[in-house]
Order: structure tokens, then C-alpha cells, then sequence
């Protein structure tokens, strides 16, 4: 009999404001250990928060991109433990009144359909600190450089049901808070995490017990934890088990999961609201005026550019995936002129390029411009498909000029009648048995022919030229 | 000169009879001499007191005339003062020295006080009688086998004692107001929002308060205006512009409508306070004023709701003292949470690890409800009843504290020490402003008679103070182990 996963996702996103939520320290990653703490940050006595009002708007901005209820009246709470990288001994954050409310978002799944995944709710806190206990050989460091930075954190209904489901929608939020830029979502360096609750089920059947793992940073890490968990809660329950309602940690080095020890998890957070911050009103102005700046959002924008350039389904949400894509296709198809061009050249040899050097599309070593250029150097058949490649390989290695590269090795295509016929007589007196076949009626053999043209000539011959000259000279 | 009030030594400055640093001198004199007695002070500033007091007196010469330029004063040692040591009455803030000066210290400085040194109080503010300080008890100067009341005690004594003219106190349930009561002072607490909490070291947040401890009305006037206004770093502290307090001193009584509520005239007040506070409403009745008697229904749960929301916030306020970072630490810890146990069970004082017990046990899952929500709903009771009495009256006036002050160790029960404050914590739980004024004495001790104003009726409440004190001569009758100096 099947089972059926039941996954929620928390994902917490660092937003990208300058200073931290409560105080003006800077929030710039990198720094020396504690050189990003004020007497806020370090909870000196008799130091008080205040409000980043850029973190709310940027939380705001994120659910109303997200169609959600926005918290008119929303309440910051204490969330009390001791830990040596949790200054105060209490975390701010939102327990009943978050900032966003009620909302969903749309996944792509990689047949092409498309999920509504619901979302509970997103509210802000501040992040703690880093306890360092490698770096020191008797005793744990502290680094408080992070605490204090603001996180906005989004948990979603229990609405998805495998782990790339999962995927598909870490991605898009991923997708989604970049278009917003309110955070670089990068799960490598911790400014976006997961933790997932799983459980399972037999279809139609009541809710599973779940487990909730936590401590997973990258795409694939989430996609490899979830389907452990996933096989192992099938182990246990089909050997007559029953799952314990736990905490588990994913070790990617040994691609499991793992209870975390008890004490880390019996906490008591005894939440109150927050008496240093009085709650948040948030009025209808603010609303519409932060509603007016929202960029165009991935799904938007991905059904314009079905209905403007006339792509796939599939193509425009290769293309709208990041909005870095989005915008340097756009450039490209505006400039040469040739949507559908533009879209196989982005999202098959740009794409390939960038994942062969590990680089982000901000970083391309081809410009939106330059391949533009060739493009259209393509469509004036100047250079064949083939050649253009070629180009692009330069343009990659670093250099700039389509045109130039162009002249400078001579890759123009021959188009002139007669330098394409002195190539296909040459052709045809070296290949003579080759173009008896083909007069006695043996049709594939005209492939063999133009290649051999375009070898002569280097690729630079215009080959339907060379075609239609072959089949002329040939006619029986 | 140092029985003096405020408002006479800057006259006196400002004509010329004395300098800032003569005064200072005194101040500092006195100090010498008396404090061994009283214990008031738990840090003095004598090299940096005269350094500002010449300073002051050099400004002076230049025609500066702000009216506190060169007054000394002292501050309660929850108030952080930059490189000098604040440890709000605790071991674990024994040798803490903050590289910051709260708003109230800076907005003082600026308007050219001259600080004196880091007053006495109960341990992070926590108690009634200021026995609770690590730094040791304090003596009422009227009687120094008595407490000066607390958690200001070390404020009020010295102010009373003649240690220095005017000092800052906080008021969480009633640290102001009554002190002042137990050593015939004048003590004032605003509204919640009304002064920066910034840089005060917090016990409960929604309730802490700072205010002044001084000889009359007037000088609390004077202090009010250089202490009180909005602080950005205090999401708290309120928009709203600050009134002329010392302009508005003078207005008439006459129409004024001054409810009595009922519930502080109730059993446990003793006869003699009660018959000093009627005599003062009387006076105020002589004045113009008509007394009207009012009932505040839920009084009487306001010290149970207090007990449960003070301990709350202290639970969560308190933990920062984990000596990871500043202050006590025990000796070489084995681990993480041996660190954190014996630096606090070290660190703290009983009375603080009772509240800090108290507060994370109301805030625990299953009790939130029963303890800390509940809490939460009589405070808006009460609140709702001084809104609802001031339909009808100006200001409330009554007892500020059901008897005069008690011997030391005469209340070793916590829940008896906790009904000392009756009569003033529901005034916190409300955010509203009250006074403490000299009212009379029983057994040669002084107790005081408590105006409360509404919402920000600061002005009001000090007119009302003021014009009792041109008609009374109870806030200048000193102790007998100051009188005569002069």
C-alpha cells in the first residue's frame, strides 16, 4: 500500500537591511568576530530596542507579494531561553499578532504544473548570535556580530507532498524574496534555512506524527533529508513502530537524520509581549504606498513572457526563475530582436556556461549586450549557429567585441556565389564517387557533401547555400 | 545652605551668595560625615562633582542662568552614568562600569547639574524597606533604627538627610513615592512615557518610571523640566510636548475637584495617618477645593496583579545576567550550566531570585492563563477606574502609605513587605502620575499624602503640591540629626 508525505517548510530569510532589526549596528557579513555589537546587541543594562523600519516594510512588501493579510496591529513577544549567543536571554519576536498573515504561493513542478501552497503565516524576530566551539581548543567562542540581525520567518501550511515538492517551493521563495530584494537568500552563508516537519500517511488517512528536522542548508540537502525521513518513517511504521513527535538534526555527511539530544528541545519559551516595543499600526497608507513600489513577480511576469515572447510554459519559467534571468533575457530578446533566439541562447548555452563556472547570472562573463550582438549576427547570417558558438566560447573567455572576434579570425560566412561554387566543384572532383551516388538517386549522401564543404571552408560557408548549389550541379 | 530647597540655592547661586563649588563642597562635607550613618550612597563622586561644580560656576560667570546650573544632586544607582561604576544595588553589578549615560543622567548634565555620586536602593529595585541591597541597609534620618522605605531609599534618605538637595529615584510599585512618605520629602513619579527609561536598568519595563526626590513641589518642578520629553531610543517615552511645570505652580485651587477614594481609607491604615491625611484634605478643602468621594472598585487586586506582571517582565529582564559577557561571574565554571547556575544563585539576592521564580513560574506553559493573562486583564480594570473617576474629579487625593516607617527587620514576611505598596501600585499598573507629599507625623516619624493626576496631568498634580506646601509647613520640618546645621 502507498504512503503519502505531508511536509511543512519554516523558512527563515535574513532581510537585507543595513542596520539590525533593534539597533543601528551594521549587518554586513564578514566582519571580525564582535566588531558588529553595540551595548543594544551586547544587553547592556538599561538599553532599549527600536524598531528598523526598513525590516517592516521589507516584511510588508513580502506579504503583500505573497496575497496575504498584513497584521494591522501586530506584536513583537519574548521568546525566553539561555544560551550564550542569545545576549538577553530572550529572543524578540512574534508569537499571536505576526506581521503577515494568511497568504500562498505558487510552485513550479518540473512536469511544468503548477501547486498553490498555502502559507500560515511570516512573522519578524531577531537572529542570535554564532557560539563557536571548534575554533577554540578549551572552551566556546562567541560572536555576536549576527545577533540582532533581522529574519523574517515563513512557515507554510501542511500542504506539500514529496521532497521535491518541498524543493520547488524553497526555490520559489527564494525566487520571491529576491525579486522583492528584501534578502540574497543565500543558503550557503545562512541568510535563508529550513527546517521541515514531515510526517506520513496512507492516502485519505488522518495526519501522521511528525517530526520536525532542522538545520538544512542547501536546496539539495533538503531534498535528500526529507526523503530519508520519508523512508525512514515508512521503515518504522512497517516493521508495527510508531514514530515519536521529536526533533531531528540532518548530518549531510552521512545522509541521515538524527533525534537531537532531549535537553536541547525541552524548552518552556514562556512567550509575553515584548514591553520595550509598543505594538506596530500599520495603516492603509503604508500599505498602498508599499504596495505601489512591488516589482513585477515571478508568476506575473512569467505569463508575459508566454503571451509577449510567445515562449513556452516551460522556457518562461526557466526564464523567470531569478529575476537576475529574467531581466538580462529580457535586454537580449529587446535588443536582437528574436525572443525565441534569445531564449535558447539564455537558458541552454548562457545556463550551461554558468553552471560549468559555478557563477550567478550577475556574474556572466557574457553581457545581456554582447549576446544580443550575436544573435544578431546570427539572424544576419553573418555567422551560422555553429560559429556563433564559437563566438560565445570568446565572449566567455573574456573577450568583448562580437564584431570583432568576427573579423579578427575571419569566422564572416561565405556567401558569395562564387567562392561557394569553386568550393562545391572542388567538393565534387575529390568526392566523385560520393556525387555519382547521389545522381543514381541516393538522397543522404548530399549530408555527407556539405560537410565536407563546410570543412574546406572551415564552417564558414553559408550551408544552405552550399545545398541548394550541390543539388543544382548534381541534377541528373 | 544645605537645608535649603532647590529653587532657594539657585537664587542663592544666581545672586552670587554662593558658588556652585562652595555648595558642592558642602554637599560633599556632609556626605563625609553623615553617610557612615545612613548608608545612603553607594559610590561618591567628589573628584568629578567639584570639577563640575567649578565648571558651573565658570558658566555662571559667562551669564548663564539655568535655573539648575551647579546644583548638586545624586542619582539612584540604576541610572547608568558613563565610566562610573552602577550596580543597582546587586553583587552582579558590583563592579559594572557602562560606557553610556542614561537620557535621564544626560539630560541632567546638560542642564548643568552637578552629580554628587550613586545613591543606595533595594537590590534592582525590588523592595520596600531598601534592606534587600547587597550594599547594606539604609537608616531613615528621622530614625536610623528605621528604613527610609524603598526601592529609592538611598535617594530619599539623603535628600532628607541634607546630603544633597534633589535626586532621582524610579518608581516600579511605589519606590518614589514612598520613601519620600517615610522621610518627609516630596517624591514624584510621571506618567509612563513621560521620562526615558534609556539607560535605567530595568525591573518591570511597563511599569519603571523615573522621577524626582526633593524638599518641595517646586524643586520637583524644576527637576521635571530638564528630565521629562521624548527619547527616540525609548519606543516608550511619549510624543507629546512638555508643559511649563514650574509656570503652572501658581494656579489657584479654588474649583478644584479632588476625589478621596474610598479604598485608602479602608482597615490597616493607622489612626494617625489617617487623621494627618484628613486634616490635609481638609486644607486643600480650605484652599477651594471640593473633595469628593470616589470609589476604585478593583483597588484591592492590584497588588496581586502587580506580583504577577512585575516578576513576569523581571524574570525575562533579569536574564542577561548570565555572566558571559559584563558583571558577576563565579568562580571557574565546569560547564554552561553550572556558569549560569552559580552566577546567578551568587550573583542575585533572595528577594530577586523569589520574583525571578515568581515571574518565570506565572509565564509558565499552562499557567500563562491562569497568572499572567489574568494579570493583565485587572490591570486594564484598574486602569479603566481611574479613567472612569476622572469623569468626575481633577485629582485623587489619599494616603501614600498605610503607616509611617518601620523598624529594620521588622517585615520578614515577603507577602506583608508586598501590601506596603497598596496605596501606589495601582497608580503603575494605570501609567498615571502621583506625588508624595509631607503631610504630618505619628510617633515623631512623617508620612505623606499621595495626589494622582490622569494621563499626563503632571502640571496639575505639582500646582496642587505647591500650593499645599504655601499653605503647610510639614516638608520643611527636618530631622532632628540634621536640624540645626546649616
Amino acid at each position: 500500500m502507498e504512503w503519502e508525505a505531508v511536509i511543512g517548510l519554516e523558512v527563515h530569510v535574513q532581510l537585507s537591511t543595513r542596520s539590525k532589526l533593534f539597533s543601528g549596528t551594521s549587518t554586513a557579513f564578514g566582519a571580525d568576530p564582535n566588531t558588529q555589537a553595540n551595548i543594544y546587541d551586547l544587553a547592556m543594562p538599561g538599553t532599549l530596542p527600536v524598531l528598523n523600519s526598513e525590516a517592516l516594510r521589507m516584511a510588508v512588501r513580502f506579504g503583500l507579494a505573497i496575497d496575504a493579510e498584513i497584521g494591522r496591529h501586530s506584536i513583537f513577544d519574548r521568546k525566553n531561553y539561555f544560551y550564550p549567543d542569545l545576549p538577553k536571554g530572550y529572543q524578540t519576536s512574534q508569537l499571536d499578532y505576526p506581521i503577515v498573515g494568511r497568504g500562498s504561493i505558487v510552485i513550479n513542478l518540473e512536469d511544468g504544473s503548477e501547486k498553490r501552497i498555502g502559507v500560515t503565516r511570516a512573522h519578524m524576530e531577531e537572529d542570535a548570535g554564532k557560539s563557536l566551539h571548534e575554533e577554540f581548543a578549551d572552551g566556546t567562542g562567541i560572536d555576536l556580530n549576527r545577533a540582532g540581525t533581522p529574519l523574517l520567518e515563513i512557515v507554510s501550511d501542511p500542504d506539500l507532498r514529496s521532497a521535491r515538492e518541498a524543493v520547488a517551493y524553497l526555490k520559489k521563495m527564494h525566487s520571491i524574496v529576491r525579486y522583492l530584494d528584501i534578502s540574497d537568500g543565500d543558503m550557503s552563508q545562512g541568510s535563508m534555512r529550513c527546517d521541515a516537519n514531515v510526517s506520513i500517511r496512507r492516502p485519505g488517512a488522518e495526519l501522521g506524527t511528525r517530526t520536525e528536522i532542522k538545520n538544512v542548508n542547501s536546496f539539495r540537502f533538503v531534498e535528500k533529508a526529507i526523503n530519508f525521513e520519508i523512508r525512514r518513517q515508512q521503515d518504522v511504521l512497517e516493521d508495527g513502530g510508531r514514530i515519536v513527535q521529536e526533533t531531528r538534526l540532518y548530518d549531510s555527511v552521512r545522509d541521515e537524520t538524527r533525534p537531537m539530544r532531549g535537553k536541547e528541545v525541552a524548552n518552556d519559551y514562556r512567550y509575553f509581549p515584548e514591553p520595550d516595543l509598543l505594538p506596530v499600526e500599520i495603516g492603509e497608507d503604508l500599505i498602498e504606498q508599499i504596495r505601489a513600489e512591488l516589482p513585477e513577480l515571478p508568476d506575473t511576469r512569467k505569463r508575459r513572457f508566454e503571451v509577449e515572447y510567445g515562449l513556452s510554459a516551460y522556457d518562461a519559467g526557466v526564464l523567470t526563475a531569478t529575476r537576475e534571468m529574467a531581466d538580462y533575457f529580457e535586454r537580449v530578446a529587446k535588443q536582437c530582436g528574436d525572443a525565441k533566439l534569445a531564449a535558447n541562447w539564455v537558458s541552454v548555452e548562457l545556463q550551461a556556461l554558468l553552471n560549468r563556472e559555478n557563477l550567478d547570472m550577475a556574474a556572466s562573463p557574457v553581457s545581456a549586450d554582447s549576446l544580443a550582438d550575436l544573435i544578431s549576427r546570427i539572424r544576419d547570417k553573418t555567422i551560422s549557429g555553429k560559429i556563433a558558438k564559437t563566438v560565445f566560447e570568446q565572449l566567455a573567455a573574456g573577450s568583448e567585441n562580437v564584431d570583432e572576434i568576427i573579423e579578427r579570425q575571419g569566422l564572416r560566412q561565405v556567401t558569395d556565389e562564387g567562392e561557394i561554387e569553386k568550393l562545391v566543384d572542388r567538393v565534387i572532383a575529390e568526392n566523385a564517387a560520393q556525387a555519382q551516388q547521389f545522381r543514381d538517386g541516393k538522397q543522404q549522401v548530399l549530408g555527407y557533401l556539405v560537410g565536407q564543404a563546410m570543412k574546406f571552408s572551415s564552417g564558414k560557408a553559408n550551408p544552405a547555400q552550399v545545398n541548394q548549389l550541390l543539388r543544382d550541379k548534381l541534377k541528373p | 545652605m544645605l537645608n535649603l530647597t532647590v529653587t532657594e540655592l539657585s537664587a542663592e547661586l544666581s545672586r552670587g551668595a554662593i558658588s556652585s563649588v562652595e555648595l558642592t563642597r558642602a554637599c560633599l562635607d556632609r556626605i563625609g560625615a553623615l553617610n557612615p550613618q545612613f548608608n545612603s550612597f553607594i559610590t561618591i563622586c567628589e573628584e568629578s562633582a567639584l570639577a563640575a561644580a567649578d565648571a558651573a560656576d565658570v558658566a555662571r560667570a559667562d551669564g548663564d542662568e539655568r535655573p539648575l546650573l551647579g546644583i548638586p544632586l545624586a542619582h539612584k544607582d540604576i541610572f547608568c552614568t558613563r565610566g562610573i561604576r552602577t550596580t543597582c544595588g546587586s553583587r552582579m553589578l558590583q563592579d559594572f562600569q557602562p560606557p553610556y549615560d542614561a537620557t535621564v543622567v544626560e539630560k541632567l548634565q546638560q542642564a548643568g547639574t552637578v552629580m554628587l555620586g550613586k545613591t543606595n536602593m533595594d537590590e534592582f529595585a525590588m523592595g520596600s524597606s531598601n534592606e534587600t541591597s547587597f550594599f547594606g541597609k539604609v537608616g531613615n534620618p528621622f530614625d536610623t533604627g528605621r528604613v527610609p522605605g524603598g526601592s529609592s531609599g538611598g535617594s530619599a534618605a539623603a535628600v532628607a538627610a541634607g546630603l544633597c538637595p534633589m535626586a532621582t529615584g524610579t518608581d516600579t510599585g511605589g519606590s518614589i513615592r514612598q520613601p519620600a512618605s517615610f522621610c518627609g520629602i516630596t517624591g514624584f513619579k510621571p506618567s509612563y512615557g513621560r521620562v526615558s527609561r534609556w539607560g535605567m536598568i530595568a525591573f518591570a519595563s511597563s511599569l519603571d518610571q523615573a522621577g524626582t526626590l526633593t524638599r518641595s513641589a517646586a524643586d520637583a518642578a524644576l527637576m521635571m523640566q530638564a528630565m521629562a520629553g521624548l527619547d527616540p531610543r525609548d519606543s516608550t517615552s511619549v510624543d507629546r510636548p512638555v508643559e511649563d511645570y514650574t509656570g503652572e505652580l501658581g494656579s489657584s485651587l479654588a474649583g478644584l475637584r479632588v476625589g478621596v477614594p474610598r479604598p485608602h481609607f479602608a482597615k490597616g491604615l493607622s489612626p494617625g495617618v489617617e487623621k494627618g491625611v484628613r486634616a490635609a484634605l481638609a486644607e486643600l478643602e480650605r484652599a477651594g477645593a471640593s473633595l469628593i468621594d470616589i470609589d476604585l472598585p478593583n483597588n484591592h487586586l492590584s497588588v496581586p496583579a502587580y506580583y504577577v506582571v512585575a516578576p513576569a517582565e523581571a524574570s525575562a529582564n533579569l536574564s542577561r545576567y548570565d555572566g558571559v559577557r559584563y558583571g558577576y561571574r563565579c568562580e571557574d565554571p565546569a560547564d554552561l550550566e553550572d556558569l549560569y547556575t552559580r552566577t546567578r544563585s551568587e550573583g542575585f539576592g533572595d528577594e530577586v531570585k523569589r520574583r525571578i521564580l515568581v515571574g518565570t513560574y506565572a509565564l509558565s506553559a499552562g499557567y500563562y492563563d491562569a497568572y499572567y493573562r489574568k494579570a493583565q486583564r485587572i490591570r486594564r480594570l484598574i486602569r479603566q477606574d481611574f479613567i472612569s473617576a476622572f469623569e468626575q474629579v481633577d485629582v485623587i487625593a489619599g494616603p501614600t502609605s498605610p503607616h509611617v516607617a518601620f523598624p529594620h527587620g521588622a517585615k520578614a514576611d515577603p507577602v506583608e513587605m508586598y501590601l506596603e505598596d497598596i496605596f501606589t501600585i495601582a497608580v503603575n499598573l494605570a501609567g498615571l502620575p502621583g506625588i508624595s507629599i509631607p503631610a504630618g507625623f505619628e510617633e515623631g516619624m512623617p508620612f505623606g499624602l499621595q495626589i494622582i493626576g490622569p494621563d499626563f496631568g503632571e502640571a496639575r498634580i505639582l500646582n496642587v503640591a505647591h500650593q499645599f506646601q504655601q499653605l503647610t509647613d510639614w516638608h520643611k520640618r527636618l530631622p532632628v540629626s540634621t536640624a540645626g546645621e546649616s
